[in-house]
């Protein structure tokens, strides 16, 4: 009986199965509009009930009445998600477009893993394409016998999974402008991360090469044209440092150093050295530019600290935050991040009067050492103007510093590692703005 | 209950324990698999590229700041200014004895611990849109220049891999390294 509708089906099913997994929606929608006419067409014919009778009338969105999107080879967000992108920093404008970082938008991100794509990214000279046939890890120097690694001699060795947060040694250089810049939190705080990092222990690779006794450094090397150089103790390495290959389940993007980096839990991002093509051991640091004319904290007296490897205990609230407007007085839950390169969070501490009072907040996480964790504190928001602050403390006892005094240890240009408490006003008309207190 | 007949007991309880062991569902304990290729030393010396203070690793050639002006006007004024004076990019020259003001002027000269490092950078990095493209005579003559502009060698001085480690950087003691606390 149901002709029509059979073949009708069957030439969905086959467009579904096509090799590129896509359907043009026009035609899509048309053959979709075929399966439901000559349905009720059918049905009508066969009981001589009026078509259509109850359809027009019943509860339900336009897309609960069309057959929904066909298949998709690798996933993306709803279209409705489109806003939620990075936040560029490009200090060199056009003249050099890939160096700088995009920043995560943490404003709009919950719980403690960051998506792939929106995982912060600090570039020096842009993102290679690398091939992982032809790329080569060589590991050299003060070694018994120097060997190179191909992508897929690495993948055959025991890996290890950890959780761990990756923060640039820069992230919130923008919060020491002389004035609150009116910026979404990620673009000011957003240059911070957290993944699941999948990987071989580097000290399974030193051993196989053989350390020599004098060896105290490896100097570590990407294959990106600006061959971004580390030097990094060789304690860090035979600890916790991993060669990662995998990024939350899957292969590295080409952002964060595929086809392999080094992971340097705790430690500014910049160690964590992407794209890696060579570890040589050293006697002492190479003094490479990017760990004396940058990423060194100069101190007000002229002289400045080198290898301040480890990140600041920190946290950042980041609902509500900078550029948000809470629609009316009630109920809101705060929500934020908190880390530290040092290990696991202890407690963080939220203050809605300015910083008079403090109210510990809940934490998911913070079973995890240097990864990040999520506070969590519900409100009740009156409608009278607030500061919003929230402070971090370290299972070391390091308590996240107050902006001015962070400030004081360091000459008028220091950029890094400002790991200060994180202000918000909310004004009585629900504006939220950047404050310094 | 003689000796004699308990040792035939624990002898069968050590065999049964070594049986078991021998039956064991755990696999070997495996080592890990040593799948790095050995790599010669002339291959190491060509992928290789770091130059530390002590300057190992420098090649041969040379080069001075006279000669080095024409390589930066060619490659590197256009992003760090004549004479190294910055914008857009790093200024390069310039701010010794600013840094303990209130607006420090961090260049070549004024911040860099060591020459060797100047090397180095441009070499692996710079220029920034083709990298690796300049000889080592260019290398050394345009480190030479940016030496020159900040007072630091004359402009016929020849930078070559034993000079150019020598150069005392003004700020050579001015770090404070915390990888030692």
């Amino acid at each position: 009986m149901n002709r029509i509708d059979r073949t009708k089906r069957t030439l969905v099913g086959r467009s579904v199965s096509e090799p590129n997994g896509t359907i043009g929606r026009r035609t899509f929608l048309a053959r979709s509009a075929g399966i439901a006419g000559a349905a009720v067409a059918g049905v009508a014919a066969s009981t001589g009930l009026a078509p259509g009778a109850n359809a027009q009338g019943l509860a339900g969105h336009p897309w609960e009445r069309v057959y929904g999107a066909a298949f998709a080879g690798y996933g993306q967000p709803s279209r409705f998600e489109l806003p939620v992108v990075r936040h560029f920093l490009r200090p060199y404008g056009d003249l050099a477009p890939g160096s700088g970082a995009a920043l995560t938008p943490i404003e709009s991100l919950e719980g403690i893993i960051t998506p792939s794509s929106l995982h912060n990214v600090r570039n020096h000279s842009g993102t290679p394409d690398i091939d992982p046939k032809q790329h080569q890890l060589l590991l050299h120097g003060l070694v018994a016998r120097p060997l190179t690694f191909s992508m897929e001699s690495l993948w055959r060795y025991p890996m290890t999974t950890r959780t761990y947060f990756i923060e640039c040694a820069g992230n919130s250089l923008r919060n020491l402008a002389p004035k609150p810049l009116q910026l979404p939190a990620g673009a000011i705080h957003g240059n911070i991360s957290c993944s699941e990092w999948t990987g071989v222990p580097l000290r399974m690779l030193l051993e196989e090469a053989g350390l020599q006794p004098q060896a105290k450094w490896l100097l570590a090397e990407g294959a990106d044209s600006a061959h971004m150089s580390r030097s990094i103790p060789l304690d860090k390495a035979l600890d916790d440092t991993m060669i990662a290959l995998y990024q939350n389940g899957e292969r590295l993007r080409p952002e964060q150093g595929y086809p392999v980096r080094l992971l340097l839990p705790g430690w500014e991002g910049n160690t964590s050295v992407k794209w890696l093509r060579s570890l040589k051991a050293t006697e002492g640091p190479t003094h490479t530019k990017d760990e004396t004319s940058k990423y060194t904290d100069p101190l007000p007296d002229g002289r400045a600290l080198q290898f301040t490897f480890e990140m600041g205990v920190k946290s950042v609230i980041t609902r509500p935050s900078s550029t948000m407007t809470l629609p009316r007085p009630g109920f809101y839950e705060i929500s934020g991040i908190a880390w530290s390169g040092a290990g696991r969070i202890r407690r963080v501490e939220v203050s809605t009067d300015g910083g008079a009072n403090w109210v510990e907040a809940a934490l998911t996480g913070a079973e995890r050492a240097k990864c990040l964790v999520r506070f969590r504190l519900p409100w009740e928001w009156t409608g009278q103007a607030v500061v919003l602050l929230s402070r971090a403390t370290d299972e070391k006892g390091h308590v996240q510093p107050p902006r001015k005094e962070w400030i004081a240890q360091y000459a008028p240009d220091a950029r890094f590692h400002n790991n200060s408490i994180v202000s918000w006003a909310v004004n009585a008309d629900g504006s939220v703005k950047n404050v310094y207190i | 209950m003689s000796t004699s007949k308990r040792i035939p007991v624990a002898a069968i309880v050590v065999a049964t324990a070594a049986a078991l062991a021998a039956c064991a569902v755990q696999p070997p304990a495996a080592k890990p698999p040593a799948l790095g290729t050995a790599v010669s030393a002339e291959e190491v010396a060509r992928w290789d590229i770091s130059i530390p203070p002590s300057g190992a690793g420098l090649p041969r050639g040379g080069g001075t700041a006279r000669q080095g002006l024409q390589v930066y006007e060619q490659k590197c004024l256009a992003c760090h200014g004549a004479k190294g004076a910055g914008k857009p990019a790093d200024a390069l020259a310039g701010g010794v004895g600013s840094l303990a003001s209130k607006t420090p002027l961090r260049t070549v000269g004024s911040y860099w611990p060591y020459a060797t490092t100047l090397f180095d950078y441009v070499r692996r990095a710079m220029p920034i849109a083709n990298p690796l493209s300049l000889s080592d005579d260019e290398v050394y003559a345009v480190s030479a220049y940016v030496l020159f502009l900040n007072g630091i060698v004359g402009e016929d001085a020849q930078m070559n891999a034993q000079t150019l480690p020598q150069v005392k950087m003004p700020n050579r003691d001015g770090f404070v390294d915390m990888s030692r606390r």
